[in-house]
């Protein structure tokens, strides 16, 4: 049965016919249409279940604020749930599934729940799921989980493979809304030059006024929309977006757009969302307003609908949504859907007007086409349960314990009046004002959202502001306040002139009929989308929920997708009323972004895949990438962990490099290691305020050990001092330490000593830095020729430029694995060809890379510390043993009045030691030492912690080292290690250096 | 998401380019100082509902740090300032009075 | 060494709406110092040619620029070779002022996106507004997760500057923000 009408439909093209599937059933449609408009026009009126009772339910409204006919679209990797059918744009092979059913659509087994609808009042799993306390894990929870929510989660396997992005836009004045009222503001706002940029969530421009038979100018309000959008798009300065919708408006003029590009298109190649980030001068909110519901028992049958969304579906899609329909209003606008319906030819039934009467222009139009009209009545009831087939009606100021009238009919056209859209403008602290007349929150325009002047940024217009009626001088004025605001003149223009027919006030009904007894209030629909219902407000008011946001919570009104669009103020009122109070003492709940869900992608944007975040690499990266390296992040670093061969295991790649590093020659990528250039004529006395040791009387040309501390004494980084010349240093960090340490500097630099004259330098990636590692090192660099390498000319600790195989080098003779070292740092251009050739040369030596697992041995195998590994950010130097490196002379570092604190000279603090296991295993990673007895609150004693543990194959066992109380004090003694479950495991203490004490192989 | 004006390039710009640096105008205490003293220097923080100093970095632009006078509460920027003062300028503080006559001053 | 010296991304190039290019070597020079000293200025002058910017402006001279990077911090831009006897011959002149400079030429990667649309493409990444910037601009900003610095050089041709390190990411988000179909027409 098709629904289609066979005239009109504004926004369809009836040329253009689109097919798509419902629950696998084909249907057809046309270009313009939205599936909801397409839905009903193929006779689809019931398009999903209810959230708890699972209810049948159909469309109720015509856009955003749609609460029931949420679909599943798309399949497969593209599959979306909880989409509105409402703002979905037909197009050929659209696939969309109905939700929150089982097993059908039409049978639902869940629909029990409605059966018994007081087993899910208010509040029901405070209270039902309380006891037994066992049920809750293996009863309840699973229970709960299979019934709640609406739409499927997409497959875990699913991979959503369409595009998106985000833009950072700048304008003067941001239109959000393109109606009529916004598209007059953006006209005044334009013509003084501003920066404009206009955004319509819908495909459309110019609002309702075209629905609504606004004239402006005396002509058709679409006539003056085409006529203005041609002079904007004209215009340099404006920006015009469609699909864009206004999603949130935060400080300092920073607002969300969510543009959907290719929702309407999938065959597109552009992305599919577009989130903008927006910085606004001025914002002006043109977001119209949305009409109320009514509440009486059954207004959630399907064919209930808001009379303007009815209104909508005939004018925009001609879609007739019933054969015979009822209009029940409590204000004139409802009659124009009267007369919109009989004039495209479907039976109205009656209009019934809660008011005692009805005399305006509208409601005599209505009588003038020959429409009944039924005055201080009310809906009693609608019959149905998949659909209308009747109403009741009663005396409003009832208790509708009977009925005075009732009529056959398949569609109800409901109106409550209505509430200006205030949510963008409170996202960001606007403030609201009750409109006693409109019954509605309106902005308040002398509390709007401050900006960084401290000055209001956001205004509104058109029914977004409470203006019912005419708006476009209102639209006009709201433009030529945010232009001057934005610091332009604006042109004496004056705005067109809109008129529409008039209107007697509207009268309000928050419950039909106003004495309704509780059979029928709890029938009574709130909130569509999470089942609140009348009766489950004036529960939890009478069960102490008194605060609007507890009430809230309580009964979950407006917490769901559509947060509450409809129900909001009818809650509102409802729970006032129970209160015996107004509604502005009720006041209302907080709006919080985005005005409608957004996606995901959107939000991620372009960061996702490759570019998730920057992953840094070194001059050698791709050297490393072809040769087998198993990656490891260091920071956003990626350093080879090994260079595993064919066959290898990790471990057993490990062990190879360790020990060729030990008998042979080995190459290392050092090149992330941070490199900072100190320079100036105070470069000397600022090193030794970085330093815990004397750095100042480091003589050109040599290389020194140092230690960094923040201001608490807690070790913060460490590394090999380079003094350049008399005013300049190079400074070596940790890899990850490079950039914080580089900020540190000239945070003091700038901060607290300005007027000292050093300059810093961050030269990390200006190098390729390469370690020439092992007892052939230097015959490797000899036969590539150039400076004089011998360790008369530069001995340990030293450093000097110069030429080795024409590369131009800076060598440092500093070792970090106790073996003869050269760290070569090149410019980073030259690095990888530098690296070939060390290979090349190296090859008939057996030279090969090590990484960072090698590395993290051999320093072990030292006894030297890894920051990040003994430090933790509570560790000072001299629990590391390493007091030889903090200055007695100074009398000040950064960190040394922290040491002074008494908890730092406790003689009871853990301590660095080297563990043996007795029987070679290696102790696990982060293990603590335990001994007998239990804490005051019954824990295990602890006196100590692995810090590094590794396999030496050195040594041909574990090795470890950890922080013991008393450590040193207690050398050779057996301590025990917690391992997993009960398992238990010996140490003995011994000294963490475990390879060349006296640095032989180093100093050569 | 805040705007601030960078005093060090003149370049107004969103929060992202900047870091935060905590409460501005700290007093240094060393070596041999009391340890209230260097508590107060370390630990203890004003969190003021309103008016406050901080510092902030232009991490993502000229790498310069400077001071902003900031309502915590409201977000207004009062102003910012070259970090290399001990304390607020007397135009800022100007400003500050004027916007906020009830404010209880530097102190 | 010339001909194995290499850039951060060899002949990167894409096609999009509009082209991206890693640019090759550079030679820069971090001079750190008083840009208000006479000295200073005339030093720099002799030696490049060009003269001192203003606030984040760039001067071009030749094959020589200079750019303002921030108040006491001008980058020099040379061919690549160049540099070091650049370093050699300023240090020298500078010796009497307090001043540093460091030859920083292969610690960054350099992009150049040609094509009206820079603004556009650069728009995605960056929380800049670009109307006001036009040739012989310099702003330094975000793009994305990293720190960058954008050379404006002509009406269609731009200079990207990031780390070396993260020359893949920036290419890879360049590549992303140009990718034909996804023009904005933002700025126009």
């Amino acid at each position: 049965m098709s629904h289609r009408l066979a005239q009109g439909g504004r926004l369809i093209d009836r040329n253009a016919p689109r097919k798509f599937t419902f629950n696998g059933k084909h249907m057809t449609g046309f270009a313009g249409d939205t599936l909801a408009a397409s839905l009903l026009a193929n006779g689809q009126t019931l398009l999903g279940r209810s959230f708890k009772y699972h209810r049948p339910r159909g469309v109720v409204a015509a856009g955003a604020e749609e609460p029931n006919a949420l679909v599943g679209l798309g399949k497969g990797d593209r599959f979306e749930p909880n989409q509105r059918a409402t703002t979905t744009e037909l197009f050929d092979g659209l696939v969309a599934e109905s939700q929150n059913h089982w097993p059908s659509l039409d049978f639902d087994v869940l629909a029990l729940n409605n059966l018994v609808p007081q087993f899910l009042t208010a509040g029901f799993y405070y209270k039902t799921f309380l006891q037994p306390r066992a049920f809750w894990k293996h009863v309840y929870e699973p229970i709960i989980r299979r019934s709640a929510g609406l739409g499927k989660a997409p497959s875990e396997k699913a991979r959503d493979p369409d595009r998106y992005e985000q833009i950072y836009g700048f304008c003067d004045v941001l239109v959000i809304g393109g109606g009529i009222a916004g598209l007059q503001a953006a006209l005044t706002a334009a013509q003084s030059g501003a920066r404009v940029a206009l955004w319509e969530q819908t495909a459309h421009w110019g609002g309702r006024a075209p629905v609504d038979g606004v004239e402006i100018d005396g002509k058709p309000a679409d006539d003056w929309v085409k006529a203005t959008v041609e002079t904007l798009e004209a215009m340099e300065n404006v920006q015009l977006r469609l699909r864009c919708m206004g999603a949130g408006v935060h400080d300092h003029g920073y607002v969300l757009g969510y543009e959907r590009l290719t929702d309407h298109a999938p065959e597109s190649d552009a992305p599919r969302h577009r989130l903008w980030r927006m910085r606004a001068g001025q914002i002006i909110t043109a977001t119209g307003a949305i009409e109320r519901p009514l509440s009486f028992a059954g207004n959630d049958i399907p064919g209930v609908m808001l009379a303007s969304a009815m209104r909508d579906y005939v004018v925009n899609y001609a879609v007739a949504p019933g054969r015979d329909v009822v209009v029940v209003t409590n204000n004139d606008d409802a009659y124009r859907t009267a007369i919109a319906l009989r004039k495209a030819g479907v039976g109205v039934q009656a209009v019934v007007d809660a008011r005692a009467e009805a005399t305006g222009a509208l409601p005599e139009a209505a009588r003038a086409h020959g429409i009944r009209v039924l005055t201080g009545k009310g809906i009693r009831k609608v019959k149905g349960g998949k659909r209308v087939t009747g109403v009741e009606i009663c005396r409003i100021d009832s208790k509708g314990t009977a009925h005075t009238d009732v009529f056959s009919c398949d569609a109800v056209a409901m109106s409550g009046g209505w509430s200006p859209v205030v949510h963008l403008w409170s996202h960001c602290g606007g403030k609201l004002t009750w409109d006693e007349a409109g019954s509605y929150f309106r902005p308040d325009p002398d509390r709007p959202p401050l900006g960084n002047d401290g000055k209001g940024f956001v205004r509104v217009c058109g029914s977004a502001d409470g203006e019912m009626g005419a708006v476009l001088a209102n639209a006009h004025e709201a433009g030529k306040n945010a232009s001057e605001a934005a610091g332009f003149k604006t042109k004496n223009m004056k705005p067109a002139q809109d008129a529409a027919a008039p209107e007697a006030p509207m009268e309000p009904v928050w419950m039909m009929p106003r004495k309704a007894e509780y059979d029928l209030r709890m029938k009574m629909w709130l909130d569509f989308q999470n089942d609140v219902k009348v009766s489950d407000i004036q529960l939890a008011a009478r069960e102490g929920y008194q605060s609007v946001e507890h009430a809230k919570r309580y009964t979950t009104l407006g917490m769901a997708t559509d947060q509450g669009k409809l129900s909001n103020i009818n809650g509102l009122a409802v729970l006032s009323d129970a209160l015996g109070q107004p509604i502005p003492a009720t006041g209302t709940t907080t709006f919080r972004p985005p005005y409608t869900p957004i996606s995901i992608g959107a939000i991620a944007g372009e960061a996702r895949g490759p570019i998730f975040q920057p992953l840094r690499r070194s001059p050698l990266h791709d050297w490393h990438a072809a040769n087998g390296a198993d990656w490891e992040p260091v920071g956003q670093w990626r350093r080879p962990y090994t260079y595993r061969r064919a066959g290898e295991t990790r471990d057993q790649a490990v062990n190879r490099e360790v020990k060729n590093a030990r008998e042979n020659v080995a190459l290392l990528d050092a090149s992330t290691l941070g490199k900072i250039l100190v320079s100036g004529p105070d470069a000397g006395r600022f090193m030794d305020m970085l330093y815990t040791n004397m750095m100042s009387n480091l003589k050109p040309g040599k290389c020194r050990y140092g230690l960094m501390c923040n201001e608490n004494g807690f070790l913060m980084d460490d590394g090999v001092v380079a003094r350049l010349d008399e005013q300049s240093f190079l400074v070596h960090t940790t890899s990850g330490g490079a950039d914080h340490v580089h900020g540190w500097m000239e945070d003091w630099l700038q901060c607290e000593w300005w007027d000292w004259k050093v300059h810093t330098v961050n030269l990390t990636e200006q190098f390729a830095q390469i370690a020439v590692v092992g007892p052939k090192a230097r015959t490797l660099l000899e036969r590539l020729g150039g400076m004089d390498l011998s360790p008369e000319t530069l001995p340990f600790m030293a450093w000097a430029d110069g030429q080795i195989g024409g590369f131009d080098t800076r060598v440092f003779r500093i070792s970090f694995s106790g073996e003869l070292s050269f760290e070569i740092a090149v410019p980073a251009s030259q690095g990888r060809a530098f690296w070939d050739r060390l290979t090349a040369e190296g090859a008939d030596m057996g030279i090969m890379p090590y990484g960072t697992e090698a590395l993290h041995i051999l320093r072990a195998e030292k006894g030297f510390i890894m920051i990040g590994d003994e430090t933790d950010g509570t560790v000072i130097p001299q629990d590391l043993g390493l007091n030889w490196a903090i200055s007695k002379k100074k009398t000040d570092f950064l960190g040394k009045r922290g040491m002074e604190r008494e908890a730092m000279i406790d003689p009871m603090r853990w301590k660095l030691v080297g563990l043996e296991t007795l029987d070679g295993s290696v102790l696990p990673h982060g293990a603590l030492a335990v001994r007998p007895g239990k804490n005051a609150n019954g824990q295990a004693i602890t006196e100590g912690r692995v810090t590094s543990t590794y396999f030496s194959a050195t040594l041909g066992r574990g090795i470890a080292m950890g922080l013991v109380e008393r450590g040193p004090e207690r050398m050779g003694e057996e301590i025990t290690f917690a391992g997993d479950g009960d398992k238990h495991i010996k140490a003995r203490i011994v000294d963490p250096v475990v390879y060349d004490k006296e640095g032989a192989k180093q100093n050569v | 998401m805040l705007l601030l004006t960078c005093p060090c390039c003149g370049v107004t710009a969103e929060e992202t380019e900047f870091a935060p640096g905590g409460e501005a105008h700290l007093k240094r205490f060393g070596p041999g100082s009391a340890d209230e003293d260097y508590e107060s220097y370390m630990f203890n923080r004003k969190n003021p509902r309103g008016v406050h100093f901080e510092r902030w970095r232009h991490a993502y632009g000229c790498g310069k740090w400077f001071l902003a006078a900031r309502d915590t509460v409201m977000l207004e920027v009062f102003g910012t300032y070259p970090a290399q003062t001990t304390e607020p300028p007397a135009e800022i503080v100007e400003k500050i009075k004027a916007r906020r006559p009830d404010w209880e001053g530097y102190a | 060494m010339s001909e194995t010296l290499t850039s951060a991304l060899p002949g990167a190039e894409y096609e999009g709406f509009v082209t991206v290019r890693e640019a090759g070597l550079q030679g820069m020079i971090t001079l750190r110092g008083d840009l208000g000293s006479k000295a200073l200025a005339k030093a720099v002058t002799k030696a490049t040619g060009c003269a001192l910017p203003a606030q984040r402006q760039i001067t071009t001279e030749g094959d020589h620029a200079l750019a303002w990077m921030s108040p006491d911090e001008v980058l020099i831009l040379c061919p690549h070779d160049k540099a070091p006897a650049l370093v050699e011959t300023l240090s020298e002149a500078l010796a009497g002022e307090f001043a540093t400079l460091a030859n920083v030429s292969d610690a960054r990667a350099v992009f150049r996106l040609s094509g009206a649309g820079w603004r556009d493409a650069l728009a995605k990444i960056c929380p800049v507004d670009f109307a006001p910037l036009g040739p012989g601009d310099l702003r330094r900003t975000r793009a994305a997760q990293v720190a960058a610095a954008i050379l404006v050089d002509g009406a269609e041709e731009v200079r990207v500057i990031c780390f070396r390190s993260v020359a893949q990411y920036m290419f890879d988000l360049l590549k992303t923000a140009a990718a034909p179909g996804s023009e904005p027409a933002l700025y126009r």
